[in-house]
């Protein structure tokens, strides 16, 4: 297992320098001027020129590339041309917020999955199957800004309850002034995972309830409460399984949600970068969120090879 | 068909889970204050640079500059209808050295402390001027050199000449020297040494960087507002300076709160929600709702002018002043105003309107005539069967752009009835950006011969000298289209070196007019900073000016 693991690592390394020379090109090929933030646009070229020397713009791309892979391997993200703070103090306080988001969204699209998906497959053909059809086949088409956009209408604009935009305070605590900042971001961001899990708990559910087993159990005189425990029993680790990947895609952050609530997570911070063109930042956040994938690959990989040997083997 | 039955026992259980569902709907207690608090959305995506030389434009120097910092010079933004002009800041008077122009006197004004306690001095001038253009200076950062630098153009450097007085040093004579001090704002040298004494780092430079980053997070400066609270990326909060020197400007409010909203209806929401009394920028389709639920609708003219920058390279059909001037007479502002920006704009006749000191009297009128128009083209050797081609680069969004897109194709349909053929190259904001730079005769700009960048127009270098002088031409400064008019090269120079404040405005608004005789740009508009605010907010006075004085704006709790 070990040689397996270590084996696993090693591929790592050329996915890692492969994914920081891609994000490196792909921040640099793309127009405009990397000083823009702190150089106005009514600056002279004479001006800009200094700058660019003055930041190392000047220097040719293999050399760029090559000063900010050596500092980045020792945990040196450089710093942002805008904010002027460290990038990776900016990256983990955004990975931080999107990752309470993305859990509690998380959280929410597996409760009301698996209850819809349960009910649905429960039940199904009966109104109660098409109303929590219709739901899921809502939540994975429905554009998520507009979604969110509605709930703030409705829930800030009109009803007053929760704000529009933000992320509370400032700092996060789980007491009620920050976690009423976060119910309309994680709710809009729950439907797709909420829907693609009603689906999956769906189809699942109806394939257990046809199985023998079942018909043994009710054979055996149990009450349908106690059957449908069993169903649930049996359904639950692969809407986990399907959750965990969704939750993966959510870890990743989303830029639309995060900014129209002004969320400070990863998307709000990459879409900032964009605009500002703070290469620095740009490419810190692009590389931690990728090496977050990859590290969430390797260690699944490893979880796979440990509960099943025929994929170490191979 | 009928539906299936659903088991009793089963019904409950669902009963149970809705219930469940449906417990997350709650209602936010309203937090009771004694205190009254301003809290503004803002467009920007991230707080301005709060250690005193701000990014963001002017959103920045409106926000984290003016509130915190003082200039050796500040604007007057007491007025709502006269133009905004400079007013003494940290300094009470200056002069020029009658024997040596390029030195200039400032007087400091006594008495002043920094919000960390520390005297303001002749000390902290030259620190702070050095801080930006002395290189060899510990506390120089280069990340505020681009913002500062640009906009002070020939300042060289500053020395101590006693405790409240510092001599400033200019490469050549300059006369808009005060304007561009405006820029520069003041930050405590006491506390920043305090943060570089206690920094970590290899060396001086490193210390310094930790300094500057530990200064942003717990600013001191001398103006009407104290930091009291920095998170970045969500909100600034900023307390009243009870002690700030200029009495009649100390906060009517106690407390003002800035929270960055980039997203137009998100911002919207929030004002409507009362998560936020003022707003940046309301989204344009929002504004007959926010008027009709009583929320006020703050817009003034202001220094900033939305235009067509010709090319005046050999063979742009520009270079004949028949077609530049017919140009200016096709284009029906008024209606471009009511029926695409729902009137947030200014008609634009010039780079500044009557009743600016820089006015002048221009002979050419720039008014919407068609017929006249039509008849200049026909002069010029174009008609309804000959009609002239040309090529504007623009964005299609961007600051300051306003509506970039839809604006230039009403200038397309306008100009097509003087025989023009319009072609726009719209490219991306950050882009256009750089090719402005880089000039009309650089490949990048991608055979056109004109440019729809956006200007502020404060001071009148930004406002005039960059595009008019020959020598402001590409690599040195933003004179695209390589004008060259030893007319306007000598209206600059008498301004320039015109020290006495009425005759300067005198010599610039004769540049001005000579500017629009010449029809130089292609005027269209000038944006009117619309901002949205509760009506609890009262006593905001929008000048004509980028900035906002926050101080006499009171909220009711």
């Amino acid at each position: 297992m070990l040689v397996y693991i270590a084996r696993r690592i090693i591929y790592v390394i050329p996915i890692v320098i492969s994914v920081a020379l891609v994000c490196f090109l792909l921040v640099h090929i793309t127009p405009g001027d990397p000083l823009v933030a702190v150089l106005p646009p009514d600056a002279s070229q004479e001006l800009a020129a200094q700058m660019r020397a003055a930041y190392g713009f000047d220097r040719p791309l293999p050399v760029q590339f090559g000063l900010w892979f050596w500092k980045a391997l020792h945990g040196d993200l450089g710093t942002s041309i805008a904010s002027g703070r460290p990038v990776f103090t900016e990256v983990m306080r955004a990975v931080n917020n999107t990752f309470i988001l993305a859990c509690t969204a998380s959280v929410i699209g597996f409760v009301f999955g698996v209850f819809f998906g349960l009910v649905a497959g429960y039940f199904r053909n009966t109104w109660i199957d098409k109303l929590a059809t219709g739901i899921a086949v809502t939540g994975v088409s429905v554009p998520h800004y507009w979604l969110g956009m509605v709930l703030v209408i409705i829930f800030s604009v009109t009803l007053n309850w929760l704000p529009a935009v933000g992320a509370g305070p400032g700092g996060w605590a789980w007491d009620w002034e920050h976690i009423r900042f976060l119910i309309l971001p994680a709710v809009t961001m729950s439907v797709i995972p909420m829907g693609i899990v009603t689906r999956t708990v769906r189809a699942l559910t109806g394939d257990i309830l046809s199985q023998d087993f079942v018909e043994a159990l009710r054979s055996k005189g149990l009450r349908e409460r106690q059957v449908f425990r069993h169903v649930v029993k049996n359904a639950t680790p692969t809407a986990i399984a399907v959750m965990g990947l969704q939750l993966g895609y959510l870890l990743g952050g989303s830029i639309l949600i995060e900014t129209v609530f002004s969320w400070p997570g990863t998307g709000f911070l990459l879409n900032s970068a964009i605009f500002q063109r703070d290469l620095p930042l740009l490419q810190g956040t692009i590389l931690v969120l990728a090496l977050f994938f990859v590290f969430l690959n390797l260690v699944v990989d490893v979880a796979q090879a440990a509960i099943d040997p025929r994929i170490k083997r191979s | 068909m009928p539906l299936p039955q659903i088991p009793l026992r089963s019904g409950r259980m669902l009963t149970a889970a809705l219930l469940l569902a449906t417990a997350a709907a709650v209602s936010a207690p309203g937090a009771v204050s004694a205190q009254t608090t301003l809290r503004i959305g803002m467009t920007a995506a991230d707080i301005p640079r709060t250690l005193g030389q701000p990014d963001q434009g002017f959103e920045g120097n409106r926000f984290t500059g003016l509130t915190m910092y003082d200039g050796l010079v500040n604007w007057d933004l007491s007025s709502a209808t006269k133009p905004s002009v400079l007013v003494p800041g940290l300094a009470t008077e200056w002069k020029v050295d009658d024997a040596d122009k390029t030195k200039w006197i400032f007087k400091l004004r006594p008495g002043v402390t920094f919000h960390d306690g520390a005297p303001f001095n002749a000390d902290a001038v030259v620190w702070n001027v050095d801080k930006v253009l002395n290189k060899d200076a510990v506390q120089f950062d280069a990340s505020q050199v681009g913002v500062t630098a640009s906009r002070m153009p020939t300042l060289v450097s500053a020395k101590k000449i006693d405790d409240m007085t510092v001599e400033l040093t200019t490469k050549e004579p300059d006369s808009f020297l005060p304007y561009n001090l405006t820029n520069l704002f003041m930050a405590s040298p006491a506390k920043w040494q305090a943060f570089y004494d206690k920094a970590e780092g290899a060396d001086a430079k490193a210390k310094a960087a930790a300094a500057w980053t530990a200064f942003a997070a717990d600013a001191s400066g001398t103006g009407p507002w104290k930091m009291t609270k920095f998170v970045p990326r969500e909100r600034l909060e900023l307390a009243k300076n009870d002690a700030y020197w200029d009495k009649a400007r100390v906060p009517k409010t106690d407390r003002m709160v800035l929270l960055p909203m980039p997203e137009a209806n998100a911002r919207t929401a929030a004002l409507l929600s009362g998560q936020v009394d003022w707003i940046e920028a309301p989204a344009p389709d929002a504004l007959p709702q926010l008027k009709s639920r009583g929320f006020t609708i703050s817009q003034n003219e202001q220094p900033h002018v939305w235009p067509w920058q010709f090319s005046r390279v050999e063979g742009s059909p520009w270079n004949d002043i028949r077609v530049r001037k017919a140009a200016n007479l096709c284009i029906d502002r008024e209606g471009l105003k009511d029926g695409l920006l729902g009137g947030l704009m200014v008609p634009a006749t010039g780079t500044v309107e009557p009743g600016h000191p820089w006015r002048g009297t221009p002979t050419f009128q720039i008014k919407y005539d068609v017929k006249e128009g039509q008849k200049l083209m026909k002069e010029a050797g174009y008609g309804p069967d000959k009609k002239l081609k040309v090529k504007t680069q623009t964005s299609a969004s961007g600051s300051g752009q306003m509506l970039p897109l839809p604006m230039n194709e009403y200038l397309q349909q306008a100009l097509a009835e003087c025989y023009f053929d319009v072609q726009l190259d719209v490219i991306e904001w950050n882009t256009l950006f750089t090719n402005w730079r880089r000039g009309a005769k650089d490949p990048t700009a991608n055979g056109s011969n004109a440019i729809n960048v956006t200007y502020a127009a404060m001071d009148p270098f930004f406002a005039m000298v960059r595009f008019l002088q020959s020598g402001m031409a590409p690599p040195v400064s933003n004179n695209w289209g390589f004008i060259n008019n030893p007319e306007f090269d000598e209206m600059v120079k008498k301004a320039r070196s015109t020290f006495d404040p009425a005759a300067r405005d005198a010599a610039l608004a004769e540049l001005h007019a000579a500017s629009v005789d010449d029809a130089a740009f292609l005027y269209v508009a000038h944006d009117v900073g619309p901002r949205a605010l509760s009506p609890k907010v009262k006593g905001l006075v929008q000048p004509k000016s980028w900035f906002v004085d926050f101080s006499p704006v009171t909220v009711t709790p």
